[in-house]
């Protein structure tokens, strides 16, 4: 294999200089020999690989949308080295088996390292704990778990897994939502244009309210919490709360939520729906502050492909689209 | 105009010459022989994703009216009961020849993605909780004669206050009706318990209040809305009783009304629950006159999408028949 020797990268804050890639390592560029290919990275910054703290990888059971190799293979284009994987597969990843054989088609198939997410009730069904220890102790060796799509409500559950994880460091990424205020219809922010469509909606209230409960819970647990793309200026106010009282909590942000607000959906153009919806402008001005003070720790991008034909769906029956980091980096590749 | 997606699609010229022109189609439902002859050669077609009897039937019946050529599809028995797409289904229908596609769906939003897919007229019959355009359209046209029966001399709806009773946050009905009445210079009140206020009040044009008491001695017409029956068991009041104490138009609010406001309801009612009979039959009451207007104002919306191509003036029941 050639060495790569890349000139002139800005080290994001630590001034500028060559990197050298040996066999896909990297090496001191001083060593570089004369056999070498080279590129030029003027104007162009270095970072460490990224880590996607949230993507769906669909496989097993919905390869006609995503799999490991083609997932993994888009986020590398973006810049990430590896990606956890979420649960909502088919099957569920909710047994040791389960997060050994993702982990196994991540080591097979992935451009970028796969870790499987567990988990956090049998079949995302809210109701009982999955086998969070052996998936834990299994070769996988699973330490976040998420029931991510489905939102844990049950107090007691959430409870339970927040004590049950602290036995081997696990932390549990929480899809905030409560479904008695967030229907399976809903469609967008519940606001002014939800009201003036007709569509039903996300209240902000949804997610901050159960925010507000898990964090609570883990203060009582004294377990951690991570919470999964935060939409709220609400559970912005609830994070800086716990933070606040050194609470174990993490957060992350979408990129979406980040950079689009809930006008996109006065078309009732169905790219924006998404779940959690976007949010009004001030809700995206608190995020982007949250992010920027450290309230909020993460981008993670929710990758999560859908067939293109639950898109000729009116909105209602359309499944929630999320961020792709494939269809931005093909595109960005190009000149 | 190419679509009729929302009411906000009206400005106080077009809705008035819809109104002028559906006055002339009135006179055709007199007429022993109801046929123009202004959309021959043209084809709608109904798609009715929802049940529907009136809504339908006078699609049907005004499109028949003006000589164009009616189909009728209905969701139950064909392919969209078989789990087609709606983009599917519609390119099927527009790829035979449509012109217009009067459109109703359980979705809010689905005409107007329609409209992203073909390039015949759509024409919103009714979605989700969105809007019913034609429904404000028959409703505003039946209290512009009316209030020009009653009062000739003062403006039709300058001055004006007209009350929407019942479950706006779910009614198409409502949304389509505060925009237009909004457009012809009516003062709205929306009143309702507040788990049945939209969200974001603060930006709609009209009043929001929970008195109906308070509000019935002030209206020129009151509008009653139907209580739809998954509403009763979603929590949005405790029971229908107190609805109905409430909110309902009863025998007894019905004195504290101005001589001569109108009472309206779009159908089907519920009576009983949010209109008393005495209420519904009263001789103020304008609940036929609606359905009665549904077919002439329809005529005329489709006339305005199909007819004005050709730069002829709109016809006239009188020259078709003397």
């Amino acid at each position: 294999m050639t060495d790569i020797l890349i000139t002139g990268a800005d080290w994001l804050g630590d001034g500028r200089g060559d990197l050298l890639v040996r066999n896909g390592v990297l090496s001191d560029p001083a060593t570089a020999g004369s056999d070498i290919e080279r590129f030029d990275a003027d104007g162009l910054i270095a970072l460490p690989g990224l880590v996607d703290l949230h993507t769906h990888l669909r496989q097993p059971g919905r390869e006609d949308t995503e799999t490991v190799a083609s997932g993994t293979a888009a986020a590398a284009r973006g810049g990430y080295t590896a990606v956890l994987a979420m649960a909502n597969t088919t099957p569920v990843t909710d047994t040791a088996e389960a997060a050994e054989h993702v982990a196994e088609l991540g080591r097979r198939d992935g451009v970028a390292q796969v870790v499987p997410v567990g988990a956090v009730s049998k079949g995302l069904e809210g109701a009982e704990l999955a086998e969070l220890g052996l998936m834990a102790r299994s070769p996988a060796g699973v330490r976040v778990f998420s029931d991510d799509g489905r939102c844990v409500s049950d107090a007691r559950l959430m409870r339970r897994a927040l004590e049950y994880v602290r036995a081997f460091d696990g932390v549990i990424a929480q899809h905030a939502q409560d479904p008695r205020l967030a229907g399976s219809d809903a469609c967008c922010h519940e606001g002014t244009i939800s009201g003036r469509l007709g569509l039903p909606g996300w209240p902000a209230a949804a997610e901050s309210t159960i925010v507000a409960r898990d964090v609570q819970l883990v203060q009582l647990t004294r377990s951690r919490l991570h919470v999964c793309h935060v939409s709220t200026a609400e559970t912005v106010d609830v994070l800086r709360w716990a933070k606040n009282r050194d609470i174990a909590v993490t957060a992350e942000v979408a990129p979406h939520h980040l950079l689009l607000t809930t006008d996109e959906v006065l078309d009732y153009d169905p790219t924006y729906k998404v779940n959690p919806p976007l949010r009004p402008a001030e809700d995206v001005a608190e995020l982007r502050l949250a992010l920027a003070d450290g309230t909020i720790d993460a981008v993670a991008t929710d990758h999560a492909p859908h067939a293109a034909t639950t898109r000729n769906m009116p909105s209602r029956r359309r499944r929630s689209a999320c961020s792709d980091w494939r269809q931005r980096s093909r595109s960005s590749s190009k000149p | 105009m190419q679509h009729l997606l929302s009411a906000a699609d009206l400005d106080l010229a077009s809705a008035t010459e819809i109104f002028d022109v559906a006055e002339e189609m009135s006179l055709l439902q007199g007429r022993p022989v109801k046929k123009l002859p202004a959309l021959r050669g043209r084809t709608v077609v109904n798609l009715f994703f929802e049940d529907s009897t009136r809504t339908r039937s006078s699609f049907e019946i005004a499109g028949k009216w003006l000589s164009a050529d009616v189909i009728n599809v209905s969701a139950k028995g064909s392919s969209l009961s078989k789990g087609e797409s709606l983009r599917d289904t519609v390119l099927t229908v527009a790829a035979m020849g449509v012109d217009a596609l009067v459109i109703r769906h359980h979705a809010s939003g689905a005409p107007r993605q329609v409209t992203q897919w073909i390039d015949a007229h759509v024409l919103n019959a009714g979605d989700g909780t969105h809007e019913h355009p034609t429904q404000a359209l028959l409703d505003a046209f039946t209290l512009r004669r009316h209030f020009r029966q009653t009062a000739p001399t003062l403006g039709d709806f300058e001055g004006k206050t007209i009350a929407i009773v019942g479950d706006i946050t779910h009614s198409r009905v409502a949304r389509s009706n505060v925009l237009l009445l909004n457009t012809l210079g009516a003062d709205v009140i929306m009143v309702a318990p507040p788990t049945l206020w939209p969200s974001g009040v603060d930006s709609w044009p009209a009043r929001f209040c929970t008195d109906l008491d308070e509000v019935l001695p002030l209206v020129d017409a009151v509008m009653m809305l139907r209580v739809q029956r998954e509403r009763m068991s979603g929590g949005y009041f405790p029971t229908p009783r107190e609805y109905t104490i409430g909110y309902g138009l009863t025998s007894q609010r019905l004195e504290m009304l101005k001589v001569g406001a109108a009472i309206c309801h779009p159908g089907p009612m519920n009576r009983g629950l949010e209109i008393s009979a005495e209420a519904a039959d009263a001789a103020n009451s304008l609940i036929l006159e609606q359905v009665a207007a549904g077919v002439a104002v329809r005529m005329s919306v489709l006339y305005s999408l199909l007819g004005g191509a050709d730069d002829t003036p709109p016809p006239t029941a009188r020259e078709s028949f003397e």
